[in-house]
């Protein structure tokens, strides 16, 4: 029940570069880990590459002794849940059938969402605080309505982890945490979850655990004081940062290293 | 009407089939030798006149039959590939895959294929369209942007048509030349029941391929890695609905020409009731287009000018204003 998702070795090359190198961490079920970095560092890559859509020339992504690449299309479904950056959606869906998508890895082609399908819909749709708008088209949300459907989707699929890609990037700073106390809790619950962010103050404050990449690699990962040393911002970010304590460990970055 | 049949597929369901019941019996009474309803059941049961029963069963039943198998088909790729590319612009016809077929179709004739073997055209033309439905793939499947498809549509539709102009060039007889005219205009008149039995099973086996996709086509609302995350074999569903619309349009097309815009019409319209799920528009997009071209062929039958109404002009009349009004609909996804 309580397997990590084991990331071991992974290396990935697009066109003759080296984009990710012997990349490996662990994302224990119950905890929230913030993976960061430069741009071009190679996160998204990262996600893509666990979940199955960029092939790895080495490396093996595991769930205790299972390949998830060895898994079934629907139980690797049921077990890895996505937040792809920008999250399109290309029709002007309800947010409830929107939502309803999360259940598709639950359905064989021919079913239609059962009442274990409508409540795990409700949940989700509750937990992100959009089940009021469910009728509404997903093009007629706001940003941050449109953000908590979208996650409320990847919810609605009841994974064992949650691999969200940037899913703050574009949100004011209200929703950006209301969407990382939704992931929190989430992970609370008991799920795994891999965030992918920009803002590294906050990542030192949700996240249990960090893992950062910088050119390629795992260049520190553990508990976020011990990744974010000033040193390692410095190689993989080139800023310095002022730093201050008010019940909680603050961090801003102030100025880019001469 | 909209009202009462919205967000209920299977209420929508029962009324297309219904029209389709009314539209199919208006085509069975209307023509050059008009029946009233009872004369058009008693032809059909054998009772009275010999005569009738004959224009019934000969001449009205198989032009039906084929117009339904017709019209399911375009309705049902139309979804099918809109859901499948993310655009309510494609439709078998403007993204020229029944151009394509209709190429296929007229070399066929061209090399008088057609004489060594009756499948020569169907195949030909279901060869047709599968190049031009992987054409299309190639150039739009990554980039969903209304304006990408429409200009792969362009270029694969001119070209199909340049093929055909230049094939009915070399076109030995008049009597050739008026048959691939026929392709190009479309057309139900004077079909058969070989004529059906020609293309039915291919128009089959491409819905038989096609079956079971919408709930991958759902998942694609979401873009390609969600769905792949969510378990859906994309390689694989791009494959079914690819293979599955060249065999059904292709042999729809060796049958009744090139009719365009049916595919491009039906889910726009059952949008408008059940919305925008892609699931949910297969069916209903089928059914309605059965009703479409069948109404569409009794209109074909209308004395206007010297000869006949063509099929595929009327649908294009029908659609391609439709479809200009869509293009002003999205046209801010097209900046």
């Amino acid at each position: 029940m309580s397997t990590p998702l084991q990331i071991a070795g992974l290396s990935v090359s697009l066109g003759g570069n080296s984009i990710l190198k012997e990349v490996s961490f662990t994302l224990p079920r119950g905890e929230i880990v913030g993976l960061i970095g430069p741009n071009g560092a190679g996160k998204s890559t990262a996600i893509k590459s666990i979940l199955g859509l960029v092939d790895s020339e080495a490396g093996a992504v595991r769930v205790g002794d299972t390949g998830v690449s060895d898994m079934e299309s629907r139980t690797r479904a049921k077990t890895l849940a996505y937040v792809p950056q920008g999250a399109p959606v290309h029709w002007p869906l309800t947010a409830e059938r929107t939502v309803a998508l999360g259940r598709v890895p639950h359905l064989t082609p021919w079913q239609t969402l059962g009442p274990a399908d409508e409540a795990a819909i409700r949940d989700a749709m509750e937990q992100t605080d959009c089940w009021d708008f469910r009728d509404r088209l997903v093009t007629t949300l706001s940003g941050g309505e449109r953000a908590r459907v979208l996650l409320a989707r990847t919810l609605a699929v009841g994974a064992d982890f949650i691999l969200a890609d940037e899913p703050i990037a574009a949100l004011d700073p209200m929703h950006q945490l209301q969407v990382m106390d939704i992931l929190k809790a989430e992970a609370e619950a008991g799920t795994g979850v891999l965030v992918v962010m920009h803002d590294l103050g906050l990542a030192m404050r949700t996240c249990d655990k960090l893992v950062l990449l910088h050119g390629a690699s795992v260049l520190a990962s553990g508990a976020p004081t011990e990744v974010l040393t000033d040193a390692n911002l410095k190689l993989a970010f080139g800023v310095e940062v002022s730093r201050w304590q008010d019940g909680t460990n603050f961090l801003v970055p102030c100025a880019v290293v001469k | 009407m909209t009202a009462i049949l919205k967000n209920k597929p299977w209420a929508l369901n029962a009324v297309l089939l219904l029209l389709l019941l009314v539209a199919a019996l208006m085509s069975g009474m209307f023509g050059q030798v008009t029946l009233s309803p009872a004369e058009f059941v008693a032809a059909l049961m054998g009772d009275g006149n010999q005569g009738l029963s004959i224009i019934v069963w000969e001449l009205r039943l198989p032009r039906i039959l084929i117009g339904m198998l017709a019209g399911a088909t375009l309705g049902y790729t139309g979804a099918a590939l809109q859901g499948l590319l993310r655009n309510p612009l494609a439709d078998p016809g403007v993204i020229g895959v029944s151009a394509s077929a209709g190429l296929g179709a007229v070399i066929a004739i061209y090399l008088g294929l057609a004489a060594v073997s009756a499948f020569a055209i169907p195949l030909m033309a279901m060869a047709g369209a599968l190049v031009a439905t992987l054409i299309l793939m190639t150039l739009a499947s990554r980039d969903s942007s209304v304006l990408t498809l429409i200009l792969a549509g362009i270029g694969i539709s001119s070209l199909a048509t340049a093929g055909i102009s230049l094939v009915m060039n070399f076109a030995a007889s008049p009597m050739s030349l008026q048959d691939m005219v026929l392709w190009m205009l479309g057309s139900l008149e004077n079909r058969t029941y070989s004529d059906l039995m020609l293309a039915g099973p291919f128009i089959l086996i491409g819905w038989a391929v096609m079956i079971g996709v919408g709930q991958g086509l759902n998942a694609l609302s979401l873009g390609s890695d969600t769905a792949h995350s969510l378990g859906i074999n994309i390689k694989y569903l791009r494959w079914r609905v690819v293979l599955g619309t060249a065999l059904s349009v292709g042999a729809t097309v060796s049958v009744c020409g090139a009719v365009g815009f049916v595919g491009l019409v039906v889910p726009h319209i059952v949008r408008a009731f059940i919305g925008y799920e892609p699931r949910a528009l297969l069916l209903p997009s089928a059914i309605a287009g059965a009703v479409l071209l069948t109404l569409a062929d009794i209109l074909t039958r209308l004395p206007i000018g010297h000869g006949q109404l063509r099929l595929g002009v009327v649908m294009a009349i029908i659609g391609a204003p439709l479809f200009i009004h869509i293009i002003f609909k999205t046209r801010e996804s097209m900046r």
